[in-house]
């Protein structure tokens, strides 16, 4: 490491965040993994949707400090309390962007601008400021002003019809709000951008994120299938054009499985011989990937009755010594002890006065001169008020205790 | 306003194979120079289809061209000791090299110390299961997703269009701006290590909240949303409507109770509103003890009243009403979609290997400070070679002729 590096990346960054849910704090979580000092603004009367409407909840008793997925998604970043339905917070809310590099946002359109915080009035206290607004469907356009969540967003931005049993088969759920997700990276990725700009040419500017649009960008080719072929691509289960076998195929246990895809013939070969199957190699249904195409569902059939015998862990390194791809199916739990996992150090254990310890989920990427430093757990309701509205915006420890007797900090 | 992106000034060299596309279109939308580097012969990946009516040609692979738009195109064999020199040449004034090769293959020692390299692998570049092969089913699986996804007690489902691709090559930009920020301050590169299957933890939204938390395993629902309530009710989120599919589930908070009242209010418009939903207190309600029962109630209704419209009538409706629930889409929905030509949203680029104009999904995000640049098509098999080696490395053509009879260019 050089003599001028630092250890963080973002020291230094100093990021303000009026969000709410997933979308708007994980952005600054991930920020706050590279040594940005994340300040999230919430209010007593008007609870982050994680603290009080979502379990899990520890141990079942549901609380505000004691939201799981509000921990999940809120480590790395301070909290401070003001009520923006009055004039002082929302001055004070100013004078901290003042202080600051960056905002992020991600309330429906238009909602950042009546309380009194949109990006022209923050430019005044701030000209070169860095702002993020992400929503469901952007700043402009008939729908902006729309509210609504990922769990459905996904559904409009074309992932769930991609996902089902089989053509004309009925869509399948992603699970939860895969969408917000993307837009949390293509979000992050954008302000890290800007932060580059304003480097370079000392402006700041307002980015404005889609979250709909940000889906799109992840399901391009089918978007260019329907134009150029008229077609639209339809729900495949576990199969793929280009391979055969490829899906997920049942292994001992209750609800075990392992991912298998065979991309050609030399990884089908392969495959015969690490299942001891010579019968399979010389079946003249299975030659070539056209044979074992015409054939799936016939090779599938004996696949799953050959994976039905053995472990899941055990097909995937069998295949795997072999050079056949392979994947367990990992549940949840699963994730939690994957050696794989474990050796990059994705959970991070920190202590956290109503969970005890909570395992909080490190970036996917391994920076080799600045690692992420994950250091503190996610903040109680409005734990650093103190610190923030005393040591950054320079009151006084009474004048600081008269604007929470108010209700302002609060 | 700048024209040429916030990234303008800097230099891309992507190795990278289908699994790390998608980051260096990103930096290329993001305005930076992106040379797309293939070996002599072309990517693997252009022969992933789908393809105009579905004959298969390298310069017209729907996949390639996605998620190389925006990039200009060279080869070069790396393995052959004069394309390694080459790829030097051209990585002593580059600022990012994003590569995709088995761990341990790069050499990176010999590079411009000031280069963020980006390496994007299906399990990262140590570890236990480094040497893994995989593709998208496999880390579909092995990040947990696949887990989560179809029928309880029936065979878990991945998407139908690779997405591990997607969320690696997203995270890899993020890993690399983050190591640009730092290297423009200090001058110091370094080595940007991706996991594929890290990258789909996200997508996994909440989930491993319930292990960290409770030490519950999530599950998969099928068509319905899980974990929403501690009673362990499950949310039908999936409705037929007159030409398809309406995901629509009922919410708590304040938002929820407006949604449901409203969904009140409509079946109430077709006679189909029983008296209980009619007296129900949205205020007294909360989706997270709400139980089966209570959201069976509203099931049975909420089914009719959808099957009364289409999708596109269902949105405007539900804008309207400010309900929350939007139509399950198809990538033709997609590209119909009104609002999005409100936001000139697409790019329409002609793509001279097809022939013909294209729309592309615009830039991921609006940036106030910049237009949004066009960007060019995907380049066809070594389409820039000449404008690069000749034009700013200055071989000479005689060196270039002997290049190509050594197959390194």
């Amino acid at each position: 490491m050089s003599a001028n590096s630092k250890n963080s990346a973002l020291e230094g960054i100093r990021v303000v965040e009026f969000a709410v849910f997933a979308a708007g704090p994980l952005v600054g979580k991930h920020l706050g993994e590279h040594g940005a000092e994340v300040i999230r603004v919430e209010s007593r009367a008007s609870l982050d949707g994680f603290r009080v409407h979502y379990p899990p909840f520890k141990d079942n008793k549901p609380g505000i400090e004691r939201g799981g997925s509000y921990a999940l998604f809120n480590d790395q970043v301070l909290n401070v309390t003001l009520d923006l339905k009055q004039p002082k917070a929302v001055s004070l809310a100013k004078q901290l962007v003042s202080k600051a590099d960056i905002v992020i946002e991600n309330f429906a359109a238009g909602v950042i601008e009546r309380l009194g915080l949109g990006y022209s009035g923050l430019q005044r206290v701030k000209p070169d400021l860095i702002m993020l607004s992400s929503c469901n469907q952007g700043q402009t356009g008939r729908r902006a002003a729309q509210r609504g969540f990922g769990s459905q967003l996904t559904s409009m931005s074309g992932f769930t019809h991609l996902t089902g049993y089989g053509p004309g088969k009925p869509p399948m759920l992603l699970y939860g709000p895969y969408v917000d997700f993307v837009a949390v990276g293509f979000g992050l990725i954008a302000v890290l951008a800007a932060l580059d700009y304003r480097r370079r040419t000392g402006s700041g500017q307002h980015i404005d994120v889609s979250q709909y649009e940000t889906g799109i960008q992840f399901i391009t080719p089918a978007v260019l299938d329907a134009q150029v072929n008229g077609r639209v691509h339809e729900p495949q289960g576990n199969r793929d054009p280009h391979a055969a076998p490829h899906g997920v195929y049942p292994s001992r246990g209750s609800d075990q499985w392992c991912a298998i895809a065979v991309f050609n013939d030399n990884e089908w070969s392969a495959l015969c011989r690490a299942a001891e199957k010579p019968e399979w190699a010389g079946d003249p249904r299975f030659q070539t990937k056209a044979d074992r195409k015409t054939n799936e569902d016939q090779l599938d059939q004996l696949i799953a009755e050959w994976t039905s015998q053995f472990d899941a862990q055990a097909i995937m390194e069998r295949l795997q010594s072999a050079g056949v791809r392979a994947g367990v199916v990992q549940s949840v739990p699963d994730l939690f002890s994957c050696p794989q996992l474990l050796h990059r150090n994705q959970w991070v254990r920190l202590s956290h006065p109503e969970f005890g310890t909570y395992e909080h989920e490190a970036p996917p990427f391994l920076l080799s001169e600045t690692p992420a430093q994950l250091r503190r757990s996610s903040a109680l309701l409005g734990e650093h008020n103190d610190y923030v509205f005393e040591k950054i915006l320079g009151m006084s420890h009474a004048e600081v205790q008269t604007l929470k007797d108010e209700g302002v900090i609060a | 306003m700048h024209q040429d992106g916030v990234l303008a000034p800097y230099r891309v060299l992507d190795l990278s194979d289908e699994s790390g596309y998608l980051c260096g279109r990103i930096l290329a939308d993001l305005g930076a120079d992106v040379i797309k580097i293939e070996p002599p012969q072309g990517d693997a990946a252009r022969r992933i289809g789908p393809f105009p009516n579905d004959v298969p040609d390298p310069e017209k692979s729907l996949y390639f061209i996605s998620y190389n738009a925006g990039k200009r195109g060279i080869t070069l064999d790396v393995r052959k000791p004069s394309g390694r020199a080459l790829l030097l040449r051209l990585a002593s004034r580059a600022d990012f090299l994003i590569e995709t090769f088995p761990p341990g293959t790069l050499d990176r020692s010999q590079f411009n110390p000031r280069l963020v390299v980006v390496s994007i692998t299906p399990f990262g570049q140590t570890g236990p299961y480094c040497n893994y092969k995989a593709s998208d089913v496999v880390l579909m699986a092995m990040s947990g997703l696949i887990s989560l996804i179809g029928e309880p007690g029936k065979m878990p489902l991945r998407v139908s269009l690779p997405q591990s691709p997607m969320w690696a090559g997203m995270y890899a930009a993020a890993g690399a701006l983050i190591a640009h920020y730092h290297r423009e301050l200090t001058n110091a590169g370094q080595h940007v290590d991706v996991s594929m299957q890290a990258a789909l933890l996200w997508a996994l939204a909440n989930a491993p909240a319930f292990w960290a938390t409770n030490r519950t395993p999530p599950a998969r629902g099928g068509s319905r949303i899980t974990g929403r309530s501690m009673t362990g009710a499950r949310m039908r989120a999936i409705y037929a409507c007159k030409d398809g599919y309406i995901n629509f589930i009922i919410y708590g908070g304040k938002a929820g109770r407006r949604s449901n009242q409203a969904l009140v209010d409509w079946m109430a418009r077709h006679g189909l509103a029983t008296n209980s939903l009619l007296n129900k207190d949205w205020n007294r309600f909360g989706i997270e003890t709400s139980t089966q029962a209570e959201i069976d109630e509203i099931e049975g209704p909420t089914a009719k009243l959808f099957m009364k419209y289409t999708k596109a009538e269902f949105l405007d409706e539900a804008f309207r009403r400010e309900m929350i629930g939007y139509p399950v889409a198809n990538a033709r929905d997609i590209l119909d979609d009104p609002h999005l030509k409100d936001r000139e949203f697409w790019q329409s680029i002609y793509e001279p290997a097809l022939g013909t104009q294209l729309r592309f999904p615009g830039l991921f995000a609006r940036f106030s400070a910049v237009d949004p640049r066009r960007f060019r098509p995907a380049p066809k098999v070594g389409e820039h070679n000449n404008e690069i080696y000749e034009g700013e490395l200055g071989l000479t053509s005689g060196e270039m002729a002997r290049l190509q009879e050594g197959e390194v260019i």
